[in-house]
């Protein structure tokens, strides 16, 4: 009783590889998370589950069904997109309602079903209104209500709060934790672009990029041992800084300059050059020594400052609480904690995470 | 200065544009003796108004020609060739914009252009082949054949400007539909056809203004028994037919499409499609 995708390829003569051999088991009743950036296949793998994009290779079965011969409109997908999608000439209660009375309902039963879902997303003061009287937080919440009240056995959200404002995405990330849990014989995954969404929602996270599906486990699993660069980038918001190192003689040396005492857990790593990883809010301005640099781009949030520092070893990003008056141009000298530090092959691939990286 | 400018040239374009059909409808209604005195314009001032052309052409005691045959079968053949086109030009432009056909190296775009082709060739060079052609299926002077001919000419307007409406149309709202248990047919007619009414629209009007206004096929591939009301105008203009019969007649035939022009008006609304997709 789930959704197998058994090496899923898409490829096109336009973007090249799309989908790059994907297999994975979605189980009914959990929420799975894709994270990735824009181009790394999350839609492309959605549209291919519902039957949207066409695959070239291999299998995808739900339920032990094969999906490839069922047609779109069989499939029974809810899909959610981020441009909100709804018809215009029909109004709330009639979009909601219209996917229950092509599923066969009797009127009255679309009815009440398509009220209750529209209750359960707080529009049923709108019920006559058409999507285009709606603000785009209404609008995208019909989109949702109509999905929601279908009851499918897959239901696919693509980077639903996309393009909504800072108030409503919180608010309806939280609602969303609430609706999909109720929701507990389907499978839903959530795409997103964005690391705290993928947290907050706390379901499996499968990380994407370039078609394939490099990482999948649960929040903390990903968050705390990236298996590669490339998972770090996606997973770390505000981005966090690799750089070129080498070990030699007990020290572990960023670039040319800065070099502090190996690290007790990095003591068995040969000699040699990797690549080290720090998130932002591990890095201090330094008292003395430190790597050197000059401030590039200063960004303040309110409750906390985040200063790009260029420097010869590449760009290290710092975050710090509050707000800091510092200025672009200005020298300034960082520490990189070592027992902070993520190492990777110089291929990208995890050496050594630090305990709790998660705090 | 501009503003003198641009405000003579549309005075002076507008009269130029409206003079006939100002002239038809005065002459329409003029007095013999108004019409032989040289040119006249302004009623009740430089002519006294009568209704003795449209007393001619309507029916009534004082009627001399019947226009209201001539009327129905203008009606019936340029709605059936409307309805036609618009029906199975709608369906052909909807597959053009969101599927792809194609053999070897000929696709949508080579479709599209075959069937804006067909309006290629001015319609005298097709006038035999379709005399012969309706001629072997006995069609000749009948609604059913005039409405045949009239859609092969209408129809690649209706397909040529629904393709560009329904490339417009979000591609998510069928794929929506689709996902929510329609298949394409059904995702058509249930909510890609409700957002079209004003390409629709835009679609019929043009197919009854050529249609209503169709003389050539008319009056080559029709005898006696389907005349077409700009035929018996026509006709009328080759007996002797005073001016203000004939003027009356013009004004009458062109009634239809005006009232239509201003009905339709009001469907052609923008911001019909807001709040599908954002």
């Amino acid at each position: 009783m789930s959704l197998i995708l058994k090496n899923v390829s898409v490829s096109s003569d336009k973007d090249g590889v799309i989908l790059d051999d994907i297999s994975f088991e979605f189980k009914p009743g959990r929420i799975y998370i894709l994270i990735g950036r824009t181009t790394s296949g999350k839609t492309s793998l959605m549209r291919a589950i519902a039957g949207l994009l066409p695959i070239d290779s291999g299998e995808i079965t739900m339920n032990g069904e094969n999906f490839d011969e069922k047609p779109i409109w069989e499939r029974d997908v809810a899909v959610v997109y981020q441009q909100f999608i709804n018809y215009p000439n029909k109004s709330v209660l009639e979009n909601v309602e219209f996917p229950l009375l092509r599923k066969g309902m009797s009127k009255t039963e679309a009815r009440e079903a398509a009220l209750a879902s529209i209750n359960k997303v707080g529009l049923s003061d709108y019920l006559d209104r058409k999507p285009a009287q709606l603000s785009g937080g209404q609008q995208q919440r019909v989109a949702l209500a109509r999905s929601l009240s279908r009851k499918s056995q897959i239901m696919l959200l693509d980077e639903p709060l996309m393009n909504l404002d800072y108030k409503l995405r919180e608010q309806l990330r939280v609602e969303f934790r609430e609706i999909f849990n109720s929701q507990k014989d389907a499978v839903t995954i959530y795409a997103t672009t964005e690391p705290p969404e993928a947290l907050i929602l706390g379901a499996e996270i499968l990380v994407m990029h370039e078609g394939r599906i490099v990482q999948h486990g649960s929040p903390t699993e990903v968050y705390e041992k990236p298996q590669s660069t490339t998972v770090a980038r996606v997973i770390t918001d505000p981005p966090m800084s690799i750089l070129p190192v080498s070990i030699s003689n007990g020290e572990i040396r960023f670039g040319d300059g800065y070099a502090q005492p190996i690290p007790a857990k990095m003591k068995n790593f040969k000699e040699g050059r990797y690549q080290a990883g720090i998130r932002a809010n591990d890095i201090e301005i330094a008292k003395s020594g430190g790597e050197k640099g000059t401030i590039s781009l200063v960004e303040v949030s309110g409750s906390e400052t985040l200063v790009y520092v260029d420097t010869p070893s590449g760009e290290i990003v710092l975050q710090m609480e509050g707000i800091h008056d510092v200025k672009v141009g200005e020298s300034i000298s960082v520490e990189l904690p070592s027992n902070r530090l993520f190492l990777f092959e110089t291929n990208g691939a995890l050496c050594v995470s630090p305990d709790n990286a998660g705090e | 200065m501009y503003k003198v400018l641009k405000a003579t040239f549309i005075t002076v374009w507008s009269l130029f544009v409206l003079f006939p059909i100002m002239w038809a409808i005065t002459t329409s209604f003029k007095p013999e003796s108004a019409v032989v005195n040289g040119a006249t314009f302004i009623p009740f001032l430089e002519f006294q108004p009568s209704l003795i052309g449209w007393k001619a052409i309507l029916p009534g005691p004082d009627s001399i020609t019947n226009l209201m045959t001539p009327t129905l079968n203008s009606l019936i053949v340029t709605a059936g060739a409307t309805a036609i086109s618009l029906i199975f030009g709608s369906l052909a432009a909807y597959g053009l914009s969101r599927f792809t056909y194609g053999w070897k190296n000929y696709s949508n775009a080579d479709i599209i252009f075959f069937f804006v082709s067909q309006r290629i060739m001015p319609p005298v060079v097709l006038a035999i082949p379709f005399f012969l052609l309706l001629k072997q299926l006995k069609l000749l002077d009948t609604h059913l054949g005039l409405i045949l001919v009239l859609t092969s000419g209408l129809m690649p307007i209706v397909v040529w400007l629904m393709v560009d409406f329904f490339n417009a149309l979000p591609r998510e709202i069928d794929e929506m539909a689709m996902l929510e248990g329609c298949n394409p047919i059904q995702a058509f007619f249930r909510t890609i056809l409700p957002l079209s009414k004003p390409g629709l629209t835009v679609a019929g009007m043009f197919c009854v203004i050529f249609g209503w206004n169709d003389v050539f096929f008319a009056l080559t591939l029709t005898a006696t028994k389907v005349l077409t009301l700009p035929v018996a105008v026509i006709a009328l203009n080759g007996t002797v037919t005073p001016y203000w019969i004939l003027a009356a007649s013009t004004v009458f035939s062109i009634i239809p499409l005006v009232g239509l022009a201003f009905v339709i008006e009001r469907f052609l609304s923008r911001g019909s499609l807001g709040g599908a997709v954002r």
